[in-house]
């Protein structure tokens, strides 16, 4: 595919996160025998994938996508991820821990953190040990939690895919250690240096294709824990007097549905969310359920494996 | 909250130890500039009556204090990057710890840094770690400094007191070549001229600390340096186009400008400045583009484009300051693997010229370097690599060491220059050569050597190889560790520094002896896996046969030939391999020979079967 001529100049900041964004993938691709861009639909990864798609320009990127389905994303997003895929002309690897399927595993019953345990983290390992892969790029951002902050750009992971911070390497300029052993891998954050803002305003200038679910629009909603979850099919138990209300509401992040919040909105194009952003006090995570377990728990997860 | 910001980004650093208020002032920035949503901001609220220092107030540290450890602890024990951004500039802050056990951190936040806000505590003043943090900030690099005098409130905003550590701290700092110094009173907890003026220091004239970051001009104008051009990656997707890809690292680029591969001299011109979006009239340092070129000229990754008239140096020797970041310390002669610009080649340091003490700057002889140590030394590379001296260009004149076993970072590195030396002794080449020698006598070069304990039975198994090998009409050479430390290492004793020494320069008797077309039997404890992948590495592939004469330490020691195991049990004898210095068993030896219950001449049998295998005709 060829990439759209941008709606306005980058900013210099933002040029300069491209570059070294650029710059990080290409290492990559120099370095390990089998990566992986793990591509989980959301605004994060559509920048990652259209700076996998300039840095390797005019060719193709040398590494598949792979996205970890819980089965338990939003519809638009699974229709969106397939679009995707055939627009880029990349090869879409599609994974589901198919023991949690057997367990029935889900988010609603088993709660969020064994549903993210087992359909996101374990399924994660499972899919890098099926297929072989050595690296895994991420969208994720030091901006996003406190953990992150502290994330290297090449974070080293042990055999069984853990996460250790005090085996992490002393990153230096922009000489990254690439050099693993068998049954080591590395997950690689091309976006650690990137804020929310930053993300958003690179989306509108370089005009990123996003999930429709980022606009408002009156959707089936119903309020649990103070947020809205919206109906996105018929799974989603509801409680005796509860009936889904149609309201204006968009996502800031997205994910599992029963554990995505909405928020009330009537930001409906780019420039709207963009405003919207800049006037917001609560942070994106603030919209993720599963954060909430507990203070250090992504820090957690992370030992376990999770992104 | 912020509109995107039209001014470049500035990377800065903090340094300052845990009582300086570093991790406070990270939180007041943030906070002041409106960074903080009301979900994080309750997340502080809570963790600030569980952890924190300031009653009720809110504890600002905690913002920025990340890992669960941290904040119980209530130090920085990592780097942590924080974000934040003014209509003015975007901003990432590198929060660095600062005691001296984490010099590593702190040099990893100032590698990318372009300034550093250095803390001071008005009570204490210049302090050790004043000067520490500033020399490494120097050593990084970093050229633009903000003395931030902290904690001005708890010395009654007293202008004689600021006057006087500023005074101490210029002079100190002359020798560190800042090209800006700017001293700010602050109080990071009240906020006192870290976002807005402060009315309690009605005698300061200068910026805000906010104000100050967000004007200062911190342009180390790399467009106007050389063109170098790293190149990272060749993308080949179809025949008819092949390019290289990489970030400009210095200098400007247009199509038509010469070129030339700095390694090889070869000269061509750019054809194309390829991009996702199309060519480009002009490219300059920071872009991560794909150049095509006029000729098909050998080009691969790691090689470096620069103009013909200002060419890198391309050296395998050079003088570089090393501060090692390992807990296993750096032994010179010791083989690392070093990663300059895209090149991975093996590297080692050939002498430490002075250990650099980072509290008083001085500079003592060392015989290696410790965690957190700095030290100057010789470097030599397994190859000439293209670079330029770190202060001219920290992209070009940085590179890290890395363990060849745990793969661990273990070193940075900043070129200083390269030595002349390589450049002129130049490899004689004469017509007779290895496999002209070798087929004279009928011989396989090779070298077994064997590795063990000491009373393992190394030299006697090599005995009856030998032999062995003797009477099947083969030349061969034994060198004995015991035999070699009476003449060419008589200098040397048994520190790990030494035994590293004494290997390499068996290692370099036997390359010679293989040349001249020979089979070596050395019979070494070695007891360091680095040393013996060293020697390995100075062969050809399948010239190298590690032997492991596996005898359980206890037999070693009712054996104890020499009486050696008894003398060091009585601590007569220092550094004896396995009682009071480590064996490091090899991993996946050609040979394994475990000798309990068996005779020499059946292990020799072994040996010789292998040998057999290998082509040798015994």
């Amino acid at each position: 595919m060829t990439i759209a001529s941008p709606r306005s100049p980058l900013t210099p900041h933002l040029a300069r996160l491209e570059a070294e964004s650029i710059a990080i993938i290409r290492e990559v691709a120099a370095s390990f025998r089998k990566p992986v861009m793990l591509y989980s639909i959301g605004k994060d990864s559509g920048v990652m994938l259209h700076l996998a798609l300039k840095a390797f320009a005019p060719g193709k990127p040398p590494f598949p996508l792979m996205h970890i389905d819980t089965t338990w994303k939003f519809r638009e997003m699974i229709s969106f991820r397939d679009a995707m895929a055939k627009q880029v002309g990349m090869e879409l690897l599609v994974h589901t821990n198919p023991d949690g399927i057997a367990r029935g595993i889900n988010p609603i019953a088993s709660g969020s953190a064994l549903h993210t345990q087992v359909m996101k983290t374990e399924a994660l390992k499972q899919a890098l040990d099926k297929f072989g892969f050595d690296a895994a790029f991420g969208g994720a951002r030091r901006d996003e939690e406190k953990s992150r902050a502290k994330e290297r750009v090449f974070s080293f992971r042990g055999p069984g895919h853990s996460w250790d911070p005090r085996a992490q390497r002393p990153e230096l300029w922009s000489l990254f250690n690439t050099r693993i052993r068998d049954g080591e891998s590395i997950r690689v954050f091309p976006l650690s240096n990137w804020t929310e803002y930053d993300v958003w305003d690179y989306i509108l200038a370089e005009d990123i294709p996003v999930v429709p679910l980022y606009f408002a629009k009156p959707r089936p909603v119903v309020k649990r824990s103070g947020t809205w979850i919206m109906v996105d099919d018929e799974r989603l138990p509801l409680e005796s007097g509860e009936t889904p209300e149609m309201r204006m509401v968009r996502f800031r992040t997205l994910g599992c549905y029963p554990l995505s919040g909405a928020v009330e909105s009537t930001a409906a194009n780019l420039p709207d969310i963009i405003a919207e952003m800049r006037a917001a006090r609560t942070s994106e995570r603030q919209g993720r359920l599963i954060d909430t377990d507990e203070d250090a728990s992504m820090e957690k997860k992370k030992r376990e494996g999770y992104f | 909250m912020a509109a995107p910001a039209q001014h470049e980004l500035l990377r800065f650093l903090t340094c300052g130890s845990v009582d300086d208020g570093k991790s406070t002032l990270i939180g007041r920035l943030l906070y002041d500039s409106q960074l903080i949503f009301e979900d994080t901001l309750a997340t502080i609220a809570k963790d600030s009556r569980k952890h924190g220092t300031t009653g009720e107030d809110i504890d600002l540290a905690l913002l920025v204090d990340g890992l669960e450890a941290e904040r119980q602890q209530g130090i920085t024990i990592d780097v942590a990057y924080r974000f934040f951004a003014t209509p003015r500039r975007s901003f990432i802050v590198a929060d660095t710890p600062g005691h001296e056990q984490y010099t590593r951190n702190m040099a990893t936040g100032a590698s990318n840094a372009s300034l550093a806000v250095i803390l001071i505590d008005a009570r204490k003043g210049v302090l050790t770690q004043t000067r520490r943090h500033s020399f490494i900030c120097s050593l990084l690099g970093i050229r633009d400094i903000v003395v931030a005098v902290n904690k001005i409130d708890l010395v009654n905003f007293d202008e004689a007191t600021f006057d006087r550590i500023v005074g101490d701290y210029v002079t100190f700092a002359a020798e560190l070549g800042f090209r800006s110094i700017v001293p700010i009173p602050i109080s990071a907890r009240f906020g006192d001229n870290v976002t807005a003026k402060s009315g309690n220091t009605p005698w300061y004239h200068g910026p805000t600390l906010l104000a100050h970051l967000e004007g200062v001009d911190v342009s180390q104008d790399l467009s106007a340096k050389p063109f170098r051009f790293p190149v990272q990656w060749v993308n080949r997707p179809n025949l008819d186009f092949r390019g290289f890809a990489g970030t400009i690292a210095s200098g400007t680029v247009a199509p038509g400008d010469q070129v030339v591969v700095a390694a090889s001299g070869k000269a061509t011109r750019v054809a194309r400045i390829v991009t996702a979006e199309g060519d480009l009239d002009r490219a300059e340092a920071g872009q991560a583009v794909t150049l095509t070129l006029a000729d098909e000229v050998d080009v691969a990754r790691g090689d470096v484009l620069a103009r013909p008239a200002e060419r890198p140096a391309v050296a395998d020797q050079f003088a570089a300051h090393l501060l090692w970041m390992d807990e296993e310390p750096m032994l010179p002669g010791r083989g690392y693997l070093m990663r300059i610009g895209n090149v991975w080649t093996p590297c080692s340091v050939t002498s430490i010229r002075h250990r650099v003490d980072v509290n008083t700057l001085e500079q003592h002889a060392a015989r290696r370097l410790a965690l957190n140590e700095i030290g100057f030394c010789n470097f030599s590379a397994g190859q000439a690599v293209p670079f330029d001296p770190y202060e001219e260009n920290r992209a070009t004149g940085a590179f890290i060491l890395v363990d060849r076993f745990t793969n661990r970072t273990a070193g940075a590195g900043m070129i200083a220059y390269p030595l002349r030396r390589a450049s002129n002794i130049h490899q004689e080449h004469f017509t007779i050569d290895k496999a002209s020698r070798a087929a004279l006598t009928g011989n396989r070069p090779i070298v077994l050597w064997f590795t063990g304990l000491s009373g393992s039975g190394k030299s006697t198994i090599a005995n009856i190889v030998e032999q062995a090998l003797h009477r099947a009409g083969r030349a061969t050479y034994a060198l004995d560790g015991d035999n070699i430390r009476h003449g060419l290492c008589r200098d040397l004793g048994f520190t790990a520094e030494d035994r590293v020494e004494n290997i390499r320069r068996v290692g370099e008797v036997a390359k010679l002896m293989v040349d001249a077309g020979m089979i070596v039997m050395c019979s070494f404890i070695s007891p360091f896996r680095a040393e013996r992948r060293m020697v390995r590495d100075l062969l050809g592939a399948g010239e190298f046969v590690e032997v492991f004469v596996d005898t359980p330490i206890e037999d070693c020691i009712a054996r104890d030939p020499k009486g050696l195991y008894a003398k060091a049990q009585a601590g007569q004898i220092k550094n004896f391999t396995g009682i009071d210095s480590p064996y490091e068993p090899p991993e996946a030896p050609e040979l394994h020979i475990r000798t309990a219950g068996r005779a020499p001449e059946d292990c020799a049998a072994e040996v010789l079967e292998k040998l057999r295998a290998a082509g040798v005709r015994c």
